[in-house]
């Protein structure tokens, strides 16, 4: 176990610097000078020597590198060129929102995904288990960008059930969660299938029927169980995707989270706050990987390391 | 599913696509960009069979023009993130040693990122254009393409035929070429496959943030976000260019896994 983590951690250190150095290497991708675009032609000379050297942009880039990561280490991220706060405030206040969405979402991507996959296993080769996995490949084409107003045209607007956009209760949630949900679903029914239709063929399974077992124990005791397993790394890497997805998703429905904040950054050229978004949501997703890689090897040992 | 039927549609569903990106100013009713602010926001008509924009643009002369937009930025991406990640993956899983721990370390990094992040963040400090687009697309897609070439080569360059070629003096450029490429043109080509609809998608992000191609030139993620703000009066604004890009992706979604089942299964 030990080998294992201290195998696990020498991966995902340097996969971290990378990503950071990654980070801190964007404002410096900028065509001609970061200053000029931030602040536009027109600013004076005056505020933008005052800029570049709050950024520390007239610094050299070694120097910028050192004082980028220490600032990181200390949870300092620069503060925020418009919002008159520290990105690090800016963040703090908008995650709970992009988590509940996140959280959510998954909900409703293992609400839909379970019973449809079991059901679909259980029907092998029937017309449910095509209909199934057509179902699946539709949610994989339908980009949340359009599955987002979709939803909005005839559940908001049509219908009137639910709220347009924002936050606020229950009833807020259903609509982008279910945008952000659909895909992941979709890929854990193809999954949760596969896995299934691997374990029913199993030893075990026929020595669980051969000793009398009803149908129904037999998957729910002993199918779903073991297929469970592959199914619960995708569905906790999948959070990182959901985050990155969430991008998109609080767009459409003007959700208060990180994924807006960091649309509104890009378009007012806050690029301070560009680079603290993207930190915190390729920095979560690299956590969350790495916990559940742990996780997958606790509860299953004969997981190792790069085989 | 049985893949055949489904394989078929989603070939015909490409077919389609192609013919209106080839064709569209013959298909096209109008120019995509022909302002007419007389006749805006209007539902069908046998004059604009999909209704008009904001602008009074026709919808569907911007729809089939969108579908250049989408088949440039998808194939390119595809094209030039294969080349990449070929080139990148043989070296890797041909020559192995250094060279491949430093490369392959670098895809991890590229791949730590959720993929549609690095793309959006490479777009808004770069600036919006289909020339970045397709640059921060590649720069993200070719990684996936180099760890599936260096994986495949690892699995065959120790089998007898490539040892024989070796034997022979071919020196490792045509050992990969002649002898290993071959082999590896199946899966390269289901890669390739969902690639293309995976870039197509991210393109209509990109463009739907607004970090995409630049108006007034059409593109379905573009017409999306054009017709957010008009939910409430003209749902049709979104409606079509929506329903181009899903029955798109979800054409190259059968293709993809209709060759999977043919060309794995050999």
């Amino acid at each position: 176990m030990k080998r294992y983590l201290l195998q696990r951690l020498l991966f995902f250190l340097p996969t971290l610097w990378g990503a950071l150095t990654l980070v801190f290497l964007l404002i410096h991708l900028v065509p001609g000078d970061p200053i000029e675009v931030m602040l536009g032609e027109t600013a004076s000379a005056a505020d933008k020597e005052e800029l570049r050297r709050s950024l520390g942009l007239d610094q050299p880039l070694m120097l910028q590198y050192q004082r980028f990561f220490t600032g990181v280490l200390s949870g300092d991220l620069g503060s925020s060129l418009y919002e008159q706060s520290r990105v690090s405030d800016l963040i703090r206040a908008r995650l709970p929102a992009t988590i509940e969405l996140t959280l959510c979402a998954m909900a409703v991507a293992v609400a839909i995904s379970f019973p449809v996959a079991t059901f679909a296993a259980v029907n092998n080769g029937s017309w449910i288990d095509r209909g199934a996995l057509l179902f699946s490949l539709l949610g994989l084409s339908l980009p949340n960008f359009w599955l987002g107003p979709l939803l909005m045209i005839v559940f908001a607007i049509q219908l009137g059930w639910t709220p347009v956009s924002g936050r606020g209760g229950l009833e807020h949630l259903l609509l982008p969660s279910l945008t952000l949900g659909v895909g992941m679903a979709a890929i854990l029914i193809r999954m949760l299938r596969a896995s299934l239709l691997q374990a029913i063929n199993a030893d075990y399974i026929r020595s669980a029927r051969a000793k009398g077992l009803s149908e129904k124990a037999v998957w729910l005791k002993h199918t779903l169980r073991n297929a469970l397993l592959p199914v619960i790394t995708i569905v906790s890497l999948q959070f990182g995707s959901l985050l990155a997805g969430s991008i998109i998703t609080e767009t459409v429905f003007s959700w208060p989270g990180i994924g807006r904040l960091t649309v509104q950054a890009i378009q007012t050229r806050d690029y301070p706050l560009v680079q603290g978004c993207v930190l915190i949501i390729a920095t979560s997703y690299l956590l969350v990987s790495l916990l559940t890689d742990i996780f997958y090897h606790l509860v299953d040992p004969r997981i190792t390391y790069g085989k | 599913m049985e893949s055949k039927p489904w394989f078929y549609i989603g070939l015909a569903i490409l077919i389609l696509l192609l013919v209106s990106a080839l064709f569209a100013p013959v298909l096209a009713p109008y120019d995509p960009t022909r302002q007419n602010l007389d006749n805006d926001l209007r539902t069908s008509s046998k004059a604009n069979p999909l209704g008009t924009d904001k602008l009074g643009r026709d919808i569907l002369s911007r729809v089939l023009y969108g579908s250049r937009i989408s088949l440039l930025v998808g194939g390119t991406t595809v094209v030039i993130s294969l080349a990449i990640g070929l080139a990148i993956g043989s070296i890797s899983g041909y020559f192995g040693g250094r060279a491949d721990q430093w490369l392959m370390r670098l895809v991890d990094i590229l791949m730590a990122f959720p993929g549609i992040l690095l793309a959006i963040a490479f777009t808004a400090v770069l600036g919006p254009g289909l020339d970045h687009v397709i640059l921060a697309l590649c720069l993200i897609g070719w990684t996936s393409y180099a760890r599936l070439v260096r994986g495949e080569i690892l699995a065959l360059r120790e089998r007898e035929f490539v040892q024989a070629a070796r034997a022979l003096g071919c020196k490792p450029g045509r050992v990969i070429a002649r002898h290993l490429l071959p082999n590896l043109l199946s899966p390269l080509l289901i890669q390739a496959t969902f690639g293309l609809a995976a870039a197509i998608i991210a393109e209509g992000s990109l463009s739907f943030l607004g970090l995409g191609v630049e108006p007034p030139t059409p593109s379905w993620g573009s017409m999306l976000n054009d017709g957010r703000q008009f939910l409430l009066v003209a749902p049709h604004l979104t409606t079509y260019p929506g329903i181009a890009i899903m029955v798109t992706v979800f054409g190259l979604n059968l293709v993809g896994d209709g060759l999977q089942d043919r060309l794995q299964a050999r």
